[in-house]
């Protein structure tokens, strides 16, 4: 039995219980199914605003074909090396606990996706974006945007240096919080494996509140979106370090080593 | 094909990454005024048919000729080079706009396409789809045989004064096919 919700994303009418109670009652039935799942449901009512924006009918099964077997490609023309540094935006220093976010992105068979685009964005440390819609009221900083690129290096990795993003308020019902997060968009080597995502901080109190996270029904899959706390990265009297691999899915395209040169 | 790890699950894009991913002049793959450019434009709905003012969406495709483009520099477009990749978000009634090519067949006799890819609050994941070119190749196409007719239209891109019209309706009456590809 589906109850009747406010289809409404901003009337914020349901209480935090509500919303636990139907993101428990969709875990529950998940767990009895025995059928792993790893990517988030696009149908998941706690979270309003997925109520009218979902697919009803299933994705249909596509072979993948000549464009779909290649991904656009972007250079030095595209970035610059310093985007990748969120705390020199601007004339003075940003706010907040700066740090040092990095990884290797790979796909499903485990190869490095090489010389490809990396983009991020974020809330600042009071957990404000500066998008105009963002009516949070938490200060602005003036030397912060909370906007990043950088191009993955032979081996797969990026690396970004910033500010920790606070958690903020959101409409979703009443009293909802978001979680911490870094928003990362990213290109494999087909046009297939192009996802957007977010990246959280290890041990975030509003995890279980959250039906954006609890979208993802599986908990081993919810945690392959939480970085882990690095030491190695951390570095002296400067910035603490987290490390956060991506695994795309698997590239349909037969790869040659003949590639490695293509620039 | 057997993919040995788990991919990292995707999230939404949220409301707020309008600040941080469209760029200028993302939505031209070629300037307007190019000759043979054609306006690859269309509205996004949602299930009760509204606009929805706040999807992002990117095309990729091949060149006039069918060629796959490898050519970076999409970001900072030089108004010369054919990237084949462009961004943009829907406006406040819903609708999107590229200056493009129509993309040539890739292999001689199949249907071309425009890969398509659809972002938005609200959509936990990002969508897939194809916008085809009208024509006779249309026939011929497997993914397109595969879908009853009412569907198979959801899929085919019209011609008009401007180029090529293509909507988008994420759910409801004449719902728009969204794609899955081996391994998601």
């Amino acid at each position: 039995m589906t109850a009747l919700v406010n289809t409404d994303p901003d009337s914020a009418s349901a209480s935090q219980a509500e919303i636990n109670a139907e993101i428990a009652a969709i875990e529950t039935g998940y767990l009895r199914t025995g059928v792993e799942e790893t990517q988030p449901r696009l149908d998941y009512a706690p979270y309003r605003s997925s109520l009218l924006r979902h697919p009803t009918k299933d994705l249909h099964h596509a072979d993948p074909e000549t464009i779909e077997l290649w991904a656009p490609c972007f250079g030095e023309r595209d970035v610059h090396r310093l985007e990748s540094d969120l705390t020199i935006q601007h004339n003075g220093e940003p706010i907040g606990e700066r740090i040092i976010v990095t990884g290797r992105i790979i796909d499903g068979d485990g190869r490095p996706v090489r010389r490809q685009l990396v983009e991020i964005w974020q809330a600042n440390a009071g957990g404000r974006y500066v998008h105009k819609r963002d009516q949070h009221p938490a200060p602005l900083d003036p030397n912060f945007t909370g906007v990043g690129r950088c191009l993955t290096d032979d081996d797969g990795n990026y690396r970004f240096t910033t500010i920790k993003p606070g958690p903020y308020p959101w409409k979703n019902h009443h009293n909802a919080w978001r979680p911490a997060h870094i928003h990362f968009s990213l290109f494999g080597t087909d046009f297939t494996q192009r996802m957007i995502t977010q990246m959280y901080f290890p041990g975030d109190p509003l995890f279980g509140l959250d039906p954006i996270y609890q979208s993802i029904t599986d908990q081993k899959a919810r945690d392959r979106l939480v970085a882990a706390y690095d030491h190695d990265v951390t570095t002296h009297e400067w910035a603490t370090g987290y490390r956060w691999d991506i695994v795309l899915t698997g590239s349909n395209r037969t790869h040659f080593e003949a590639e490695d040169h293509d620039q | 094909m057997s993919t040995l790890l788990t991919a990292t699950p995707g999230q939404t894009i949220g409301p707020f990454y309008g600040y941080a991913l469209p760029f200028e002049r993302g939505n031209e793959l070629v300037p307007p005024q190019t000759p043979g450019a054609i306006q690859f434009h269309g509205m996004v709905t949602d299930g009760h048919g509204k606009p929805v003012p706040d999807v992002m969406l990117e095309i990729w495709q091949a060149d006039a000729d069918g060629n796959v483009a490898q050519s970076a520099g999409s970001l900072r477009r030089d108004g010369w080079t054919f990237t084949g990749w462009g961004r943009v978000s829907t406006d406040d009634e819903g609708h999107f706009r590229f200056s493009t090519v129509e993309p040539g067949p890739t292999e001689s006799g199949k249907a071309p396409f425009i890969a398509v890819t659809v972002f938005g609050r609200g959509l936990l994941n990002r969508l897939f789809t194809r916008a085809y070119v009208p024509g006779e190749e249309l026939d011929d196409d497997a993914l397109l045989a595969g879908l009853p007719e009412d569907r198979r239209a959801t899929l085919i891109a019209e011609r008009d004064e401007q180029g090529l019209r293509f909507d988008i309706r994420l759910q409801g009456d004449r719902e728009t096919v969204f794609l899955r590809y081996p391994g998601q």
